[in-house]
Parts: C-alpha cells; sequence; structure tokens
C-alpha cells in the first residue's frame, strides 16, 4: 500500500491582524473576572464571560470564511518571542484548515458550555474564579490550536493542564476532589515530560539537518529528510505527551477522576476540548509521523487498546459521570486509531463529531445531577423521563449519535475510522473497534435506560424535588443535539452518495486518506458496523428494560471479571503499589538516609567541631571580669620580666 | 637620706596592693577603692621622678589624673547607686548583666 504523503507545497499566506484577538478576549475576560469579579457581581461575570467567548466564535467564523477552502493559511505574526543560540520563535497565530476547525469547535461548543455554566453554578458562591478559569482555559486552547510552532503549542498545552487542575479541584475543600486535580497534574507532568524531550530532540535533529526551527511547517516539511532515528524517536516522545494529555494507555487514570470538577468543566475540558489536545499535535505534525510508520504503529496500537479496554470498563460503571468519563476514553482511543492507520482527517472528524454529542451527554448528565440535587448514582435514577423531558429528548440524541446509528453525527466519523482501519490491513485492531463499538451502544443505552426509564430507585424526596434545568441549560443541551444528528453530514463517504467534504477540507493540511476497497466491501464494513452498534443497544434494552438490577446477578455470578472491571483492570491499584509506593518509599529513603544522615549530618558535624574547639578556649572568657584582670596583671609582669632580663642581658 | 627610690619601692607596693584588691574583693566600692591606690600609686612614681630628674611635667601629670580619678569616682558612684537600687547587692559575681 502506497503511504498517504501530505502535500507540502508551497501554500499562500495572507497576513491578517485579528487573530490575536481570538485567544486575547476569553483572557481579557479573564483579568476581568479576576480583578473586578466580586464587585461587578455575578450578571456581569456572566456576561462578560459568555460575551468574550462569543466573541471569540465570531472571529473564528470570520477566519473560517475568510480561509475559504483553496487550504491557504492566515497568519499573524504578534512578535518575536525567543532569539537564543540557533532557534527563534515568534508568538504567531496561524489558521488552516485543521486549526480553523478545532478553533470552530473549541469556541463554539465552549461559548454553548459557557451559557449552560450561568445556570449551573448559579448557587455557586465562586461564581468569578469559575469563570476565571473557563475563560483562561479557552484561551490556552486557543493559543495550543492557533500557535504555528512546538513552543507556542507548548505554552497552550501547559495553560490547558493548568486549568484543568484548577477546575478539576474546584471545590478544593473536599480533599478528595482537591487529590483528583493534583493527580491530573501530576500525571499529566509525567506526559508533559516527553512532550518536552521530544521538542529537544526534534530541535536537535532539524538544527544538524539545517534547519533550526520549531514551526509545524518547517518540521512537516523536512521530516522526510531527517534521519530515521530523529523521526521516531521525536514521534514517540511527543505521542507519549499526547497520551498524558489525551488520557490512553498507560497515563489515563486521571481522567475518570477528574469529574470531581463541576460537570460543564467535564464536557468542555475532560470530553470535547482539552483531550482532544493529544489527537490534534499528532494530526499537525502528521508529516513528522508519516516519516515515522513504527511510531504510527504505536499510536495505532494504544488507540485500539485503549478503546477496547476502557469501553469495557464502562460496561459496569454506576457513577453517571465515570461512565461517560470511560466512554470519553474509549471515543479518544478511537481517534488515535484513525491517526496510527494515517487517516489524520477521520480523526479530526471524530473529534469534532465526538465533540458535540459528549458534550451533550455531559451536560444531559449535569442537567439529570443538578436535577436530582447532586445524585450522580445511576441506581438510584430511573423514571426521569416524565420529570426533565427535555434533557432526557436530547439525551436520547446523543446516546444515539454516539453508539453510531446511521444518520447521526458518530456513526459517520466511527465509519470512517473503522474503515481506514480495515482498509491498512489491520484486521486485529478492526476487529477490536468493532467490539469496542458494540460495547459503546451497550454502555450508553444502559446510562439511558437506567436514568430515564422504569421506576425511580432513589429517595422519596428527591424524586418529589425533582425539576427540569432552567433554560439557559436546555437551550445548550438542545444546540448540541441538533449539531449531534447534523454535524456528521459534512463528512458523508462517497460510498453513501456524499463527498466527504470534511476529508477533501483538511486534506492540504493532513493529506487525504484514500480508501482502496471497492464499494461492496464497504457497505459491508458499514453493515457490520450498524448490526454492532444495534446489537450492543438491542441487548442493553433488552436487559436493563426488564431487569434494571441486572448488575447485581452479574456480580454475584461472576464476580472476578465484574470485580476487574469495575476496578478498571486494577491499574490505578497497580499503580499505587508500585509507582507510588516505590516513590514515597524511595522519598523516605532519600529523607531518612540521604537528608537526615548525610546532609544534616554534615552541617551537625561541623557545628559540634567548632562547639568543641571552642568549649577549649571557654574558660577565658567567663565573663569574670575580675578573672580578666588578674591575666591582664600577669601578662604585664611576664612582659615587664621579660623586658627587664632583655635590658640586663 | 630619703631618696627617689624609697619612693618607687612604696609606690610598687601601692601599687601591688591596689592590683590585689581589684582581683580579689567582690565589693565593687572595694574594688573601686583598690583602682585609686593603684592610680595614687602612679601618682607617687610620677612626683618622685619629677624631682629627681627636676622636670615638673610629671606633676603636672598628676593634676590630670586626680582629675580624672575625680570624675571617675563621681559616675563610678552614681553607676553603683543606681545598681544597688534595683538589685541590692554589690557583689560583682550577681550583676555579671553583660555576661554572654
Amino acid at each position: 500500500m502506497d503511504a498517504h504523503h501530505t502535500e507540502h507545497a508551497v501554500v499562500a499566506v495572507t497576513v491578517v491582524g485579528y487573530l490575536r484577538w481570538i485567544p486575547l478576549l476569553p483572557f481579557a475576560a479573564m483579568l476581568f473576572h479576576a480583578l473586578f469579579g466580586r464587585v461587578a457581581g455575578r450578571k456581569a461575570v456572566g456576561v462578560v464571560a459568555c460575551a468574550a467567548v462569543g466573541a471569540s466564535f465570531l472571529l473564528a467564523v470570520r477566519a473560517f470564511l475568510q480561509l475559504g477552502s483553496g487550504g491557504g493559511v492566515l497568519s499573524d505574526v504578534v512578535y518575536r518571542w525567543i532569539d537564543a543560540g540557533g532557534l527563534t520563535a515568534d508568538v504567531a497565530m496561524a489558521i488552516d484548515p485543521l486549526s480553523a476547525v478545532m478553533c470552530l469547535v473549541i469556541t463554539g461548543v465552549g461559548f454553548l458550555i459557557h451559557v449552560y455554566s450561568t445556570g449551573y453554578m448559579a448557587h455557586d458562591p465562586d461564581y468569578a474564579r469559575y469563570f476565571a478559569y473557563l475563560n483562561l482555559f479557552t484561551a490556552s486552547m486557543l493559543v495550543l490550536v492557533l500557535g504555528d510552532s512546538l513552543p507556542l503549542m507548548f505554552v497552550g498545552w501547559e495553560g490547558v493542564g493548568l486549568c484543568s487542575y484548577l477546575l478539576i479541584g474546584f471545590w478544593y475543600t473536599d480533599p478528595a476532589k482537591a487529590d483528583a486535580g493534583k493527580k491530573a497534574f501530576v500525571v499529566n507532568r509525567v506526559g508533559d515530560a516527553g512532550f518536552i524531550i521530544g521538542m529537544a530532540v526534534l530541535f536537535w535533529g532539524m538544527a544538524a539537518a539545517g534547519h533550526a526551527s520549531l514551526r509545524f511547517a518547517d518540521i512537516n516539511a523536512a521530516a522526510a529528510t531527517l534521519p530515521t532515528g530523529v523521526t521516531l524517536a521525536a514521534a514517540l516522545l511527543l505521542f507519549v505527551g499526547a497520551t498524558g494529555k489525551s488520557a490512553q494507555l498507560p497515563l489515563f487514570v486521571w481522567l475518570p477522576d477528574a469529574m470531581a470538577g463541576p460537570t460543564p468543566v467535564s464536557a468542555l475540558i475532560h470530553a470535547a476540548t482539552m483531550v482532544t489536545a493529544g489527537v490534534y499535535m499528532v494530526a499537525r505534525l502528521s508529516g513528522l509521523y508519516t516519516a515515522a510508520p513504527e511510531a504510527l504503529s504505536v499510536v495505532a496500537v494504544v488507540g485500539a487498546v485503549t478503546a477496547f479496554g476502557a469501553a469495557s470498563v464502562g460496561l459496569v460503571q454506576n457513577d453517571i459521570k465515570k461512565v461517560l468519563a470511560y466512554s470519553t476514553v474509549s471515543q479518544l482511543g478511537y481517534m488515535f486509531l484513525a491517526l496510527g492507520v494515517g487517516a489524520f482527517g477521520a480523526a479530526i472528524f471524530h473529534v469534532m463529531t465526538h465533540a458535540f454529542f459528549k458534550a451533550l451527554l455531559f451536560l444531559g448528565a449535569g442537567s439529570v445531577i443538578h436535577g436530582l440535587h447532586e445524585e450522580q448514582d445511576i441506581r438510584r435514577m430511573g423514571a426521569l423521563r416524565s420529570r426533565m423531558p427535555v434533557t432526557w429528548a436530547t439525551f436520547l440524541v446523543g446516546t444515539i449519535a454516539i453508539a453510531g446509528i446511521p444518520g447521526l453525527a458518530g456513526f459517520f466519523s466511527k465509519d470512517e475510522i473503522l474503515a481506514a482501519t480495515y482498509d491498512k490491513g489491520a484486521i486485529g485492531l478492526w476487529v477490536m473497534g468493532v467490539a469496542t463499538a458494540t460495547m459503546t451502544a451497550f454502555y450508553m443505552t444502559r446510562l439511558l435506560v437506567l436514568t430515564f426509564y422504569g421506576e425511580f430507585r432513589g429517595y422519596h424526596h428527591k424524586w418529589e424535588h425533582a425539576h427540569e434545568s432552567p433554560v439557559s441549560m436546555t437551550s445548550a443541551l438542545c444546540v448540541l443535539a441538533l449539531l449531534s444528528i447534523v454535524g456528521g453530514y459534512v463528512g458523508v463517504p462517497a460510498v453513501l452518495g456524499g463527498g466527504n467534504h470534511f476529508g477533501h477540507y483538511l486534506a492540504p493540511v493532513v493529506g487525504h486518506h484514500e480508501l482502496h476497497l471497492s464499494h461492496s466491501t464497504e457497505l459491508v464494513l458499514m453493515a457490520i458496523s450498524i448490526g454492532a452498534a444495534v446489537l450492543g443497544m438491542g441487548t442493553a434494552w433488552f436487559i436493563y428494560g426488564r431487569s434494571p438490577r441486572a448488575d447485581e446477578a452479574f456480580a454475584a455470578r461472576a464476580a472476578g471479571v465484574h470485580g476487574l472491571l469495575s476496578n478498571a483492570y486494577y491499574v490505578d491499584r497497580t499503580y499505587d503499589r508500585t509507582i507510588v509506593a516505590g516513590t514515597v518509599r524511595s522519598g523516605e529513603a532519600l529523607w531518612k538516609r540521604v537528608d537526615v544522615a548525610i546532609i544534616d549530618g554534615a552541617a551537625n558535624a561541623l557545628a559540634a567541631t567548632v562547639r568543641a574547639f571552642g568549649g577549649s578556649w571557654r574558660a577565658w572568657a567567663g565573663g569574670n571580669v575580675q578573672g580578666y584582670a588578674l591575666s591582664l596583671f600577669v601578662g604585664v609582669v611576664v612582659v615587664l620580666i621579660l623586658m627587664l632580663a632583655g635590658a640586663g642581658g | 637620706m630619703v631618696g627617689a627610690e624609697h619612693f618607687l619601692l612604696l609606690s610598687a607596693v601601692l601599687f601591688a596592693l591596689g592590683a590585689a584588691g581589684v582581683v580579689i574583693r567582690r565589693n565593687v566600692i572595694v574594688m573601686f577603692m583598690s583602682i585609686e591606690l593603684m592610680l595614687n600609686a602612679a601618682n607617687l612614681a610620677f612626683v618622685a621622678f619629677a624631682q629627681r630628674l627636676g622636670n615638673i611635667d610629671g606633676q603636672t601629670m598628676v593634676f590630670f589624673v586626680m582629675t580624672v580619678a575625680a570624675a571617675e569616682a563621681a559616675v563610678g558612684l552614681a553607676v553603683f547607686l543606681a545598681l544597688f537600687r534595683t538589685r541590692e547587692t554589690l557583689n560583682v559575681d550577681e550583676i555579671g548583666l553583660l555576661k554572654g
């Protein structure tokens, strides 16, 4: 099979001055909340927060329209940032089809979530602090996707990591939530170390080859000429960074815990935008990764295994947000699978559709939690369809979309990934992908049935007070539901009579992945994935529709398997026992053996020596004036005797 | 005939007695008197040499010493008075306040 080389022809660059305002507006709003949030009042904070992101969205739309579909680049160089040694880096924003899509998703979905948050957080005492973090996050994420070089992307990369930490631990008075924030930060640091080292290796290789630059355009253009060792090492190390940020094996453990944050945060950061940063980074460096096929294979395998593993864990979770969290990990696995088989466009397509339906599902879950006064356990839900009709209807749309039923967004993007995987000849990975699709349909239907159908199984007073959410929240749900329905039609494949406009739009940046399958094969594959989705949904509907407590029977009959799945394959526990305990133990050893024994010991030994030496002279300075006087006289007498003896001699 | 040697010998004896008093006694007033004794022993030596050498510089010096000693006595006695009011003792071993 021939490689899908990215076209790196000279592209038309148009200089425009407004790109910098896309991240600057939310940043300015953050400063407003931080400085004047308390005096300005809730209403002003909410309006400023939404208006800033809304204005960014309009600017992104303007850039999108100005860019057109010709595949040029809009550029905005703000200033020369680094000029050290051979390295120069500008603070420069660039909009090409790839970053245009990301920008629209971030500001568009971000705007809806800001609006939703004004309702969800209405009773929170720290309203201004919340919106300060949320705006700062949006600004950082926009820097991440707009930056035209690795160093600037890294600024945004770290910025979103910081905001993620701040927002997961937003209710920091609860130690469990504060710990979840710390965990996310530390696990992300592991990945970031890989990112930095990868960046350094890449720069070293680029400089050795005579292109001392870290601009994406230069990297992708030069990647094929670099030594394979350099491209492979850089691609793998950068991918380590991506596994941290995008919650892939082995660094996914922070994402399920990240659900400690407010639910809109889970929707925006831990489902729709930040976690896709790793996918975006690999797609952005498609030239580099295409030049390192072994690295791409690693990406594909990690993605498929993560997708499969996380989906199986999602089958037995009982916290409404945990189900969605593992679902997110699993869907991100799909995206990396797509990247790994070279279908960069399909990965970004899934990023976009996933942003729509996963944000919708999270916000729907938030609406349920809000309506039931902080109830998150689906075993104590049920029958909410009658109390929360809008939430139910939109959640149903989201479920169908993620399950991959034809006609909704998730079907087109997921099917494109599976077809590309099959086309690549990776049958094993394809089977895992289809199995994942079945499990996805199963756990989402289970969630839907247990939450909205059957009898209410919680406390009676919660049912009494169960209510539909305010219009600020339900309106966001409706818009996202609409997007989850129509969002897929930009990428209808040729076999269904579409033109895959999305793929062609991105092609100038990431190349186009031409399938070599016959139309009949493609249709068979499509039928299989539809069958997988229907099978998953039908089974779950059958089991949980009849008996909402079916899990208990399963847990009783297969305790081992149930324990394995509900504890996420004991990965967390293994990390706790090996890495965490090892770190604590080696820290203790360093503390007791090195710090106390050697460093403190050396200082104390020095002090003791000085003290002993001083002690021998102590008697001479006892503070007894008469003693001093006696010494003085004796000294004078001795000197006199010596002088007289000298004079006499 | 009483010569300069006798005066100097007396001066040395007085000086030694004064020095011994300063070193041995614990009462600050007695120590102070011993210091006066040492000063006057030095005065005696000055006068003796002045007479022996026929030069009045030594006698002039004695006046300076007496003036300074008077001033010192005034200041010293004021300090002792203040000290006794606060500490109710004049034993040097009990008032080593500046000892580290």
